[in-house]
């Protein structure tokens, strides 16, 4: 169980990006947090493993005070926390395998690490990583050599290959063009229901929100204005999230105009 | 991280005033031609370089390059032992230079240093290293070790550090923090974070920085003799001290060839890096 007590977040300029924020999450839960760019959404994910340390509040996972937490302690709570980012985050100039084998450094001696003497079993977990998104034949050819869906994919093999209990995605498709989008965020809805890995993403496309969520958190400005069950947020709800009307930017599937526009817009 | 450190990366404060710039009057730029006029006129009577002295020194440049010809080609293969070891110099103070840097360089990037003291040493100590000149730093090393090759190992391999270090660090300043992030996320050990995140990022732009310093190194290595440290310089020196010009032409064109062909070696393998 994830609890985020009263989470307040103001970086040095002064921007104030979290305000009390509270929430608590049950485990195997998928839940979604939406809102508008610069609501908060990067910031509060980043406060559960302190990516971002939060100015006030507490984080709590199974007990543990992860705030509290020391350097050496934080690093091991990091171990089980996987995360999938909107850019990737891939070591473009290596290989597949050692990108998802990065996964374990947090359970590999510093020393191993350093000589790249990975175990049998670490090999064999990356690898079948890989096999979860579909990827294996991959493992050996360098990252930047995958197209933007295949590399995502590697991003998620990595977080697995931590054998995680939570996994944070912060904006997992906001790169990918909207076909690609429907098999990162099955792939992630799957490993959700398979291995019960609680899964915290956030989305901005409120079409995907709803279709992948069970749970859906809105934040607005630092705070949090919705929480709820997926299927009881209706268009008027995500108004009321955004202060805005819906529009087709929101949406991951436009049928009508303005979907080649925006494929080749978000290929990058 | 505190807030000292954003003021340092921060911008200028507000700028003093708006108003126009005023053009600047024709009586300044002529003032400064006058004074560089002067600089000049000042330098060339302090080091006594007049056109006079130049022109009647023409019939003794002469000759002497007359007591240079022939080259004495005979004479290269006693040289081939002083001109390997001055690659071999020039091998080894690259290398020790360049592992003495790597250390160094995760102390003087910002984005992985630590420590922010360590950061700020770091980089003072890297510029004041590369104010020395390599030929300043042999002698002293020279009168320290006694004359031979080693001193001038180590001129090179100071020389070197300061070099790649610098150019490393700015390298490194500059790499994708994605990953970096990516991997503190999984709970890596810091060393791990590093070795795993920045190198590949940077390694094909520090064996190019290597390469770059082993060319400066091969050069400056030939004349690393001239002070006592070592090499094909020495040779040079001795056999113009003792007036044998034709064994000191055969060595500058050997000098000459060899800086060629390391460079063109150099080059050609920076090249396949990128």
């Amino acid at each position: 169980m994830i609890e985020l007590i009263e989470i307040s977040k103001t970086f040095p300029n002064g921007v104030q990006a979290l305000k009390n924020v509270s929430l608590t999450i049950g485990d195997g839960e998928f839940v979604v947090i939406v809102g508008l760019s610069g609501a908060g959404k990067s910031t509060l994910l980043r406060c559960i493993n302190r990516l971002v340390e939060p100015t006030s509040g507490k984080v709590v996972i199974d007990g543990v005070d992860v705030t509290a937490a020391g350097p050496e302690e934080l690093r091991r709570i990091r171990t089980r926390i996987g995360m999938i980012f909107q850019d990737f985050n891939l070591v473009k100039r290596s290989l597949v395998i050692t990108n998802v084998l990065a996964g374990r450094l947090g359970h590999t001696s510093p020393f191993r690490g350093l000589a790249g003497l990975f175990s049998r079993e670490d090999i064999d977990v990356a690898l079948s990583c890989l096999d979860k998104v579909d990827i294996r034949d991959k493992a050996y050819v360098r990252a930047d050599q995958l197209s933007g869906g295949q590399q995502q994919r590697v991003g998620i093999a990595r977080a697995l290959a931590q054998m995680p209990s939570l996994i944070l995605a912060d904006e997992p498709v906001a790169s990918l063009d909207p076909p690609t989008s429907h098999v990162v965020m099955r792939d992630l809805k799957r490993i959700n229901e398979e291995d019960h890995i609680t899964t915290i993403v956030n989305l901005h496309f409120i079409d995907l929100a709803r279709q992948y969520g069970s749970r859906i958190v809105g934040l607005r400005a630092g705070e949090l204005v919705y929480d709820g069950p997926a299927q009881d947020a209706t268009e008027g709800t995500f108004e009321s999230i955004y202060g805005r009307r819906i529009h087709e930017g929101d949406l991951r599937d436009v049928e009508e105009v303005g979907r080649s526009e925006r494929g080749s817009r978000s290929s990058r | 991280m505190s807030k000292r450190w954003a003021e340092v990366n921060g911008e200028a404060g507000p700028r003093a005033d708006a108003h126009a710039p005023a053009r600047p009057s024709k009586a300044r730029t002529t003032m400064a031609f006058i004074f560089v006029a002067a600089l000049y006129v000042w330098s060339g009577i302090g080091t006594e370089t007049r056109p006079v002295s130049l022109l009647l020194g023409i019939p003794d440049m002469a000759n002497l390059f007359s007591r240079m010809w022939p080259p004495n080609m005979a004479y290269l293969r006693t040289m081939v032992v002083p001109l390997m070891e001055t690659m071999q110099m020039a091998v080894l103070g690259t290398a020790l230079g360049a592992a003495l840097a790597v250390p160094v360089v995760l102390v003087s990037s910002r984005n992985i240093s630590r420590y922010r003291k360590a950061y700020y040493t770091a980089r003072a100590v890297l510029n004041l290293v590369r104010t020395l000149p390599d030929i300043l730093l042999a002698s002293v090393f020279a009168a320290a070790l006694g004359f031979g090759a080693l001193p001038g190992v180590m001129a090179l391999a100071v020389f070197s550090f300061g070099i790649i270090a610098k150019l490393t660090s700015e390298t490194v300043e500059a790499i994708d923090p994605g990953p970096l992030e990516a991997l503190s996320a999984t709970g890596s050990p810091r060393i791990n974070v590093v070795y795993y995140g920045v190198v590949p990022q940077v390694l094909p732009q520090f064996v190019a920085y290597c390469l770059y310093v082993f060319e400066i190194n091969v050069r400056a290595a030939t004349v690393l003799g001239l002070v006592g440290a070592g090499g094909i310089g020495m040779w040079l020196q001795r056999d113009m001290n003792l007036m044998m010009y034709r064994n000191a032409s055969a060595i500058i064109l050997l000098i000459f060839a060899f800086v060629l062909v390391m460079d063109f070696i150099s080059n050609w393998l920076r090249g396949r890096l990128v």
